[in-house]
């Protein structure tokens, strides 16, 4: 039987675009930015929330082994919800410093926030219009980034810390 | 001397608002070079969201810095990655995505060329 060659690259295209489409449903289409883990961050200063002109830059966060930075507020539901791993986190594991971002919200709210839930972050900085969120690559509240001395990104959480999330950061830091 | 301080006022007048204007249109463009992240098909121009507001905030902080395009996509590539970038730049990993066409209409302009000319052999025989 004598098959032309026109009708091998016919179907040869055929199966190209069959397996591009299998391909494509088979790929996750919620994008998230935690293919930027290895990244490392710079250039940022944050100023303390309670208004004593206190600031911290990379050079402060060089200076400790691991550090987990954290966006929340007061108006962030999941933000409540993962505290109480904060808190944990803070209590058990000294070597981590965890710095907490206050991401648009209002200094008095997020003063309120901390002294009903208590307060895990060794430094709190304010970022009322959201400009330094951009600088850590953050697309929504709560988030969290754990850097080690080098400040490379070694973690990244989107959403809220939960149990697993939580296991995974100390297995990391030991 | 009157005419001529009427038309210098003209002329800064409208100088200015050329600049200001061209400065418009280059923020909408990049704007709308730029994904919002947390939409359903939207540019940064087209979105409203609290990511999308923040993104033109910095936006437009680079470009009054002096900041270029290719900088401010540099910029925000290096924090969220290329998807932020409705057009991509060409790399390995994207290298079928801009050649593909290419050998598309090369390759499609061959089979018509082979087409046509078996159809000529085949009238003269």
């Amino acid at each position: 039987m004598k098959i032309s060659i026109s009708k091998i690259i016919i179907f040869s295209i055929v199966i190209f675009f069959l397996f591009v489409f299998w391909r494509g449903l088979k790929i996750n289409n919620n994008y998230d930015t935690k293919s930027l883990i290895g990244n490392r961050i710079s250039n940022f200063q944050l100023s303390k929330i309670d208004n004593s002109n206190q600031y911290i830059s990379e050079e402060d966060l060089k200076k400790n082994t691991y550090t987990l930075i954290n966006f929340f507020a007061s108006w962030c539901s999941p933000c409540r919800t993962e505290h109480k791993y904060l808190l944990n986190l803070s209590n058990e594991k000294k070597q981590i410093k965890i710095i907490g971002i206050n991401f648009k919200d209002k200094k008095n709210n997020a003063l309120s926030f901390l002294k009903e839930l208590g307060n895990p972050y060794d430094f709190v900085g304010e970022d009322s219009d959201g400009k330094i969120s951009i600088l850590f690559g953050i697309y929504g509240i709560p988030e969290s980034i754990l850097v080690d001395s080098d400040l490379t990104v070694i973690k990244k959480i989107v959403g809220p810390i939960d149990q697993i999330q939580y296991n995974k950061i100390l297995k990391l830091t030991q | 001397m009157k005419i001529k301080f009427f038309l210098l006022i003209v002329y800064v007048l409208t100088s200015t608002s050329t600049y200001s204007s061209e400065k418009q249109i280059k923020i909408l463009d990049v704007y709308k070079n730029l994904r919002c992240l947390v939409c359903q098909g939207q540019s940064i121009a087209d979105s409203n969201s609290d990511f999308a507001a923040t993104i033109k905030l910095v936006v437009q902080d680079q470009l009054n810095e002096g900041k270029t395009e290719a900088e401010i996509y540099k910029f925000l590539t290096s924090k969220y990655g290329e998807w932020i970038i409705y057009q991509p730049t060409f790399n390995k990993n994207n290298f079928l995505l801009w050649a593909l066409p290419y050998a598309v209409l090369i390759f499609g302009g061959f089979i018509i060329f082979l087409i046509v000319r078996k159809t000529k052999n085949n009238k003269v025989n």
